[in-house]
């Protein structure tokens, strides 16, 4: 019991976070429950505390909307906050697609298809940032928040929320496209989301720390990373995660049994 | 194949071109689209809905009623309909219709008063029925049986109902919803012109120049014939005037010239100020010739009391000291104690002066009389002294929000328009002045005013007392389902009357019940009583229609008795019944309806019933088949109100060719007589149509007796209505022979030499009056011949008890303004105003299952001025509690749209069984009239 | 080294010419996409929607609104709905907007796609200057317009009188009966579609359309004399310049233009 809390710890934290996040919109919605209302894209707190989506109020910039007070403020405080914890912390702890992508690559796992001959990474993960400039440029021109119209997270969301319709079928499309086609295709190659809070996770304070000395090189770490990249120094040096495309989703850290990674606070005296 | 645009272009003007040239082209469509028109069926029907009959068309397709049509041929509507008419064909099938009988049992399937509702064979329903109808006999005697029956029976049923009910079981404990709905404007036509309903006719629409609505939402209510009064408008815009006097602004308003709000009740001021500025100020205007000639003048009690419980009587006692009585709450008894006594106050003070009694005086109340005396000319002219302008405006100025000034100015202007030579004035009112607690005395001072100027029963103007329902005129009144009445204006309490019905119905003398009082509102604080223990619901909903109707379910539910109700959909009064039959649907069987301007209409099976429903006629035609002479003529000992024992008729019975064993059935339905009225499918009214009660019909219902029902093997419902027109014909009811209405579009009675009578009275029209006119040069002659013989005495009372007889005169009388029981205070601080609205039908049992009326008016709400809302808190759309003194419903607020009340008063409709607003209103009636008052009680609102 | 550098140089040159016009491809379908889903005009939105492309522009998505109606009225576009996907509407045959005196559903959004100014009158939340839609009645299907005694629609609305007045007319077919005919008035009607809801035609016969759908305009260059108010369109009068088929040429060129046709 210890040992599966142990190695689940954050796993089942994170699981609790984004679904009580979406039952508390739920409730919101159904019930008239005050604790958060709205969506992923901008919500209310408390009736009080307004938060927004900074990169969709981005998209509403090059659109060339007129951004109100509350939406700036709402954004400024998640980008704060997110600048806090972690950027990409958004994408394993809050946002619900990493439930579906996470499955998806358990499932890959399972059924080992990474050991198929022939298949390889045929995608860049780069490829996010081009989409992140993309919306921005197709905002310009269409006149509107370009990946808010299409955008797989927010329809799953407000699906849950308001009214799914169609909106699963973005959630198997993304399931499928994960298993079969690319390796952690959506969360770690495509979402402009997760490119932006990528950037944002650059200032993040929270950060996975390798401990080089306890490493035994297993690699089970990398093995679980939806960003394996990020993981470069495993059993090399004693380093902190920089990159700012790690999600914090502190996997690593529970599959490690030989307690080389764990949780750090980035010092600003250091580097 | 290629058949360009221009091709078609040449061919289509090559056809119209010979259509033009009168040529038939015939092409495949048309030999097709007659042959889908052979797949249905058109036929005449009357609508099934208010008194205003209009004329429609069905057409049947495999058996079902699939469209309907305006009949352009009717009179009334030439082919328009309102929307209430334009879904009749939707109206009998919704998904809960009632196809089965239903009855409350227990697990062993035995009759549990507290048991669920499970589906029974119609003879294990009557054996439950016979069972309980001889408990009731033998416990209360024929008292103990009660009808609630209706305005929307069909002519054939009420007979059938009444028939039984009084000559059968000797019980005058029927009475119809129709109570509820005319019973005022029936006391007025019997005490004014001696026989009962309108002078007028709608011709008069067409001919006046003034329409004034007394407390009538025509426009809603009145459809058709509102779309009359505003063509006439649009005819002489200049000319033609239209007044709406009204306690809260509605659609009737709009295209009102002058809008009077008044103050529940005081429209009785109103009418006699306008009595007043042409006694005192116009005098000129009084045609003297006239009434000198045709109009005596007369007065009667004014401590009549208000027609509620009064002390002694089983339900309010004992008298507690907390002030509470019986089954009543100390809050109740607050306006239950003014029926017998109350204080004189300062409003009516004045105009009660005349009659001997001043503010803060008490009046001792009596129970409601019909009795009254004639007094003199001078006595009513002082009657009328206290309704001088300033008074009347100060007591009857309904919104607060207008200045006094202006008020006056319209009742002046209304005076004026009455007073005017040569105008025409016709005066409209149904609900407003019906429902009232002094409804009898309104209904009689609105023809003072016609009559003083001379402007009634002449084409163009009069007093015309719109009905509500189809047949509250053609079943409830004419065929009399009333308590009180027999067929024809014959009375229950008079010897000769019950000899005459006896004769026709050949039946034993004496076999008639002498006691009539029995009204619904009596029938529902019977069964609270415990005197009825077996009521029978009709056509109609009397659990939801009735104020105060907690009290009426819970003596339902809980006390011991039986109460059935038929029904097509599953309403409140079948939900608190014991018993449940389906009935047949209005075009489900023969029938007829007779509207609010004697129009009788008549129509045929369109189809059969859903399910194993049957028709009225037929559910009491097979309750005849379980009893006896025996069972039910022996003698009775005096019960409830009757104070004297009914004899034992079986002797004479038998000697009458009787046995004791002959059922009721074979001697008031199956009898020589009807036997003679034939099936024939060669007769033309009756060639390629159902019959369900003479043949039986192709769905083998398997009947009372548990064998299939083959049908009674001849026309009973042209038997019904002909031996039910025998009693009117030769008296001034005459209808015309059941086949001729099969022909028309409805006639008028009375049909004389097949010609129908458009104005009463009046000479030149109708031909009773020619008759009773004879030998004088008089262009009137009111010839009816209730209460035309009366004593003398003047305002405070009978002076001279010698009666004198009143010829062909009309009577005008001094009635004053008094207070209801019930007025606004400081904690319940609003007036309550209930009524209808134009997308529902009464309760709402059939309309409320038309989903496009159900969408257009899914609920009843609140309509309250925007400030008052305000001040006590409430929102637009949002929920607040109705709560008076007998208890509260909740409702969404409305402070705005159709019905726009004045600060101090909230109108809320009463179709929606979910808002039960009757659980808020007062069981106050008119006293002499027995209608019950829905229009006005205190309540309190405040946020839910 | 130097062949090497250049190859390298042409591989980035190449590498970069393919992510464009990848880009450009996936940017093209992506406009595609966007470009169908807001064509559809036929939209209704809350009350103090900003103009289309703005509350496009605008609308952050969140249903804040949403959750801020009392009556379930408004809904956010869901995939399969065919209409600009996440943004609120309502379908006044299923919910009409009961236009709530408080307007909650305006004060919450957080991004002005829902404008309190437009539904304001000095400086007070006013939902009879909402302009949701305009309510449009089909005469051919309108019983009222056959004689039936309908008006359900004008007594279903919340400012009847204004928005929807009846218009009387004579009936000449039954020669003693009233046309009593819905009459929508553009400058009270603010969409709410109670009209619509309430209709007891199978389909409605009033339906309500977004405003730009619905009306018409007289231009500027004709003031009705009759009415004062009118002149304030002359406000938005521009200096006049018409070209026709027959005026696109130069005067002179016209006149030069030979005499072949004439003669």
């Amino acid at each position: 019991m210890a040992k599966l809390w142990n190695n689940y710890r954050y796993l089942i934290l994170r699981r609790i976070v984004q679904i009580s996040l979406l039952v508390l919109y739920f409730g919101g919605n159904a019930w008239g429950w005050k604790i958060l209302r709205g969506d992923l894209s901008a919500s209310k707190m408390f009736n009080m505390i307004p938060m927004s989506d900074p990169y969709a109020v981005l998209q509403m910039l090059a659109a060339g909307a007129v951004i109100s007070a509350d939406l700036l403020l709402g954004a400024a405080i998640a980008t704060l906050f997110y600048m806090l914890i972690g950027g990409r912390a958004f994408c394993s702890w809050v946002c619900p697609i990493n439930m579906v992508t996470d499955a998806a690559s358990y499932a890959r796992r399972v059924l080992q298809i990474d050991n198929i001959k022939g298949t390889r990474q045929p995608a860049s993960r780069n490829i996010r940032y081009w989409v992140l400039i993309l919306s921005l440029v197709v905002s310009a021109i269409m006149g509107l928040a370009a990946f808010e119209f299409i955008s797989p997270i927010s329809m799953v969301v407000r699906g849950l929320v308001f009214g799914l319709g169609f909106g699963w079928a973005a959630v198997v499309v993304i399931f499928l496209f994960d298993l079969l086609v690319l390796k952690n295709g959506w969360c770690g190659h495509v979402c402009p989301l997760g490119g932006f809070y990528s950037l944002i996770g650059k200032f993040s304070f929270i950060r996975v720390h390798h401990n080089e000395a306890n490493c035994t090189a297993c690699m089970k770490c990398k093995v679980v990373c939806p960003e394996s990249q990020v993981l470069y120094m495993v059993g090399k040096e004693s380093l902190p995660v920089l990159s700012g495309e790690c999600t914090n989703c502190a996997r690593c850290i529970e599959v490690c049994d030989d307690d080389a990674l764990g949780f750090s606070i980035k010092s600003l005296i250091k580097k | 194949m290629s058949f360009s645009r221009r091709d078609f272009l040449k061919s289509s003007a090559a056809a119209s071109a010979a259509a033009a040239m009168g040529m038939v082209v015939p092409t495949g469509l048309q030999a097709a689209a007659k042959e889908a028109e052979s797949g249905w069926r058109w036929d005449k029907a009357a609508c099934r809905f208010c008194g205003t009959g209009c004329g429609i068309m069905m057409a049947t397709k495999n058996g079902k009623i699939v469209a309907v049509k305006g009949d352009p041929a009717a009179p009334v509507n030439r082919g328009l309909n309102c929307i209430k008419g334009y879904f009749n064909a939707k109206i009998m099938y919704g998904a809960d219709r009632l196809t089965q009988p239903l009855l409350r049992v227990n697990a062993k399937g035995e009759f549990d008063k507290h048991g669920n509702f499970a589906p029974v064979s119609w003879k294990r329903a009557y054996d439950e029925m016979e069972k309980h109808i001889r408990i009731a006999l033998k416990a209360s005697g024929p008292e103990g049986v009660g009808v609630f029956a209706s305005g929307q029976h069909t002519i054939m049923e009420g007979y059938a109902a009444q028939k039984m009910m009084k000559a059968g079981f000797r019980s005058n404990a029927i009475d119809p919803n129709a109570r509820h709905c005319m019973a005022s404007a029936v006391v007025g036509f019997y005490q004014t012109f001696g026989i009962d309903e309108p002078s007028g006719c709608y011709d008069d629409i067409e001919l006046t120049d003034t329409v004034v609505s007394w407390g009538s939402n025509m426009a809603e209510m009145h459809p058709i014939l509102w779309s009359r009064v505003t063509d006439r408008k649009l005819t002489h815009p200049d000319r033609v005037k239209i007044v709406s006097i009204q306690t809260y602004t509605h659609r009737t308003s709009d295209l009102a010239d002058i809008e009077i709000i008044f103050t529940p009740n005081t429209d009785l001021a109103l009418w006699n100020y306008v009595a007043r500025e042409i006694v005192y100020n116009h005098p000129e205007a009084i045609d003297w010739d006239f009434v000198k000639k045709h109009i005596i003048f007369a007065t009667g009690p004014v401590n009549i009391g208000y027609g509620l419980r009064r002390a002694g009587e089983k339900s309010i006692t004992p008298v507690r000291t907390d002030g509470s009585a019986g089954k009543y709450s100390a809050k109740e008894m607050i306006a239950i104690n003014k029926e017998m006594n109350k204080k004189v106050s300062t409003t009516e003070g004045p105009a009660l002066e005349p009659y001997g009694y001043k503010a803060g005086d008490t009046m001792h109340n009596t129970a409601g009389t019909l009795d009254h005396w004639e007094i003199s000319f001078e006595e009513y002219k002082r009657s009328l002294a206290p309704y001088t302008l300033d008074y009347v405006a100060k007591i009857a100025k309904g919104n607060p929000d207008e200045s006094i000034d202006a008020f006056k100015k319209k009742l002046q202007a209304l005076a004026a328009l009455y007073i005017e030579k040569d105008r025409k004035v016709v005066s409209f009112w149904t609900m407003g002045m019906n429902q009232h607690t002094r409804g009898s005395w309104d209904n009689t001072l609105a023809y003072n005013v016609h009559f003083l100027l001379n402007k009634q029963a002449k084409p163009g103007s009069g007093a015309f007392s719109l009905t509500g329902q189809p047949s509250a005129c053609g079943t409830a009144r004419e065929v009399g389902v009333f308590t009180h009445r027999l067929p024809a204006d014959l009375m229950v309490a008079n010897p000769a009357h019950r000899k005459i019905a006896e004769k026709k119905w050949m039946i034993p003398e004496d076999t008639l019940n002498g006691v009539g009082v029995q009204d619904i509102m009596r029938i529902h604080r019977d069964i609270e009583d415990g005197l009825i223990k077996f009521a029978w619901v009709n056509v109609c909903n009397p659990y939801q229609d009735t104020a105060s109707a907690t009290h009426w379910i819970k003596a339902a539910r809980e006390m011991d008795n039986f109460i059935v109700t038929s029904d097509g959909y599953p309403g409140i009064s079948a939900k608190v019944s014991d018993l449940i039959l389906p009935a047949a649907m209005i075009y489900e069987k023969w029938g007829a309806y007779g509207n609010a301007e004697r129009r009788t209409q008549h129509w045929r099976q369109q189809v059969l019933p859903v399910g194993d429903a049957m028709s009225d006629t037929w559910q009491w035609v097979e309750l005849s088949k379980r009893f006896t002479v025996k069972d039910l003529w022996g003698a009775y000992a005096p019960s409830g109100p009757r104070k004297t024992a009914l004899p034992d008729v079986i002797a004479k019975a038998k000697a009458m060719g009787y046995s004791e064993n002959t059922t009721m059935y074979e001697i008031l339905f199956a009898n020589k007589i009807a036997k003679s009225y034939k099936l024939d499918q060669k007769d033309p009214i009756q060639k390629g149509y159902d019959n369900s009660e003479g043949y039986g019909d192709k769905r083998n219902v398997v009947g009372t007796d548990g064998k299939v029902f083959g049908g009674y093997g001849f026309f009973i419902q042209k038997y019904l209505f002909e031996e039910y027109a025998s009693f009117g014909r030769g008296h001034g009811h005459d209808l015309a022979p059941f086949d001729v209405y099969h022909k028309v579009r409805g006639l008028k009675w009375p049909v004389v030499d097949g010609k129908e009578t458009p104005w009463r009275f009046n000479v030149k029209y109708d031909p009773y009056a020619a008759k009773a006119a004879k030998g004088t040069n008089n262009e009137f002659a009111f010839y009816g011949m209730i209460a035309k013989e009366l004593p003398h005495g003047d305002l405070s009372g009978i002076k001279d008890k010698t009666k004198k007889a009143l010829t062909n005169k009309a009577k005008i009388f001094a009635r004053p303004y008094m207070d209801p029981p019930e007025m606004p205070d400081a904690e319940y601080d609003t007036w309550l105003c209930t009524g209808r609205v134009l997308e529902h039908w009464h309760s709402g049992t059939m309309t409320m299952r038309v989903p496009e009326l159900y969408r257009a008016v899914p609920e009843a709400l609140c309509y309250m001025h925007p400030k008052d809302a305000k001040d006590k808190g409430l929102t637009q759309g949002g929920l607040c509690w109705i709560e008076s003194r007998r208890g509260k419903v909740k409702a969404r607020v409305e402070t705005r749209g159709r019905n726009r009340p004045s600060r101090g008063l909230v109108f809320v409709p009463w179709f929606d069984e979910r808002v039960f607003i009757n659980k808020v209103t007062l069981d106050q009636a008119c006293p002499m009239s027995k209608q019950v008052d829905h229009k006005k009680c205190a309540v309190k609102i405040y946020k839910a | 080294m130097e062949k090497e550098q250049g190859s390298d140089r042409r591989k980035f040159i190449l590498d970069m010419a393919r992510g464009v016009g990848i880009a450009a491809l996936g940017g093209f379908v992506w406009s595609a996409f966007i470009d169908e889903a807001k064509a559809s005009q036929l939209l209704l939105r809350p009350p103090g929607a900003l103009k289309e492309n703005d509350f496009l522009r605008t609308c952050i998505k969140c249903g804040l609104c949403v959750e801020a109606c009392p009556y379930d009225t408004l809904m956010l576009a869901r995939p399969g709905d065919h209409r600009p996907l996440g943004t609120p509407f309502f379908l006044p045959r299923d919910v009409p907007c009961y236009m709530c005196p408080d307007i909650p559903c305006v004060p919450v959004c957080p991004s002005g796609a829902l404008d309190k100014k437009s539904v304001s009158t000095e400086g007070h939340l006013n939902i009879k200057s909402a302009q949701m839609g305009l309510a449009v009645v089909d005469q051919e299907s309108c019983i009222a317009f056959w004689g039936i005694q309908c008006d359900a629609c004008y007594r279903a609305c919340p400012i009847l009188g204004e928005a929807i007045t009846i218009e009387y007319s004579k009936n000449e077919r039954t020669g003693k009966h009233a046309f009593m005919v819905p009459i929508v008035h553009s400058g009270a009607c603010t969409g709410c579609g109670l009209c619509e809801h309430a209709c007891v035609t199978q389909k409605a016969s009033i339906h309500i359309l977004p405003r730009e759908v619905a009306m018409g305009k007289a231009g500027n260059h004709y003031i009705k004399g009759w009415d004062k108010k009118d002149e304030k369109r002359l406000e938005n009068a521009k200096e006049i310049k018409t070209t026709t088929e027959i005026s696109k040429k130069s005067a002179v060129d016209s006149l030069n233009s030979g005499m072949k046709d004439l003669y």
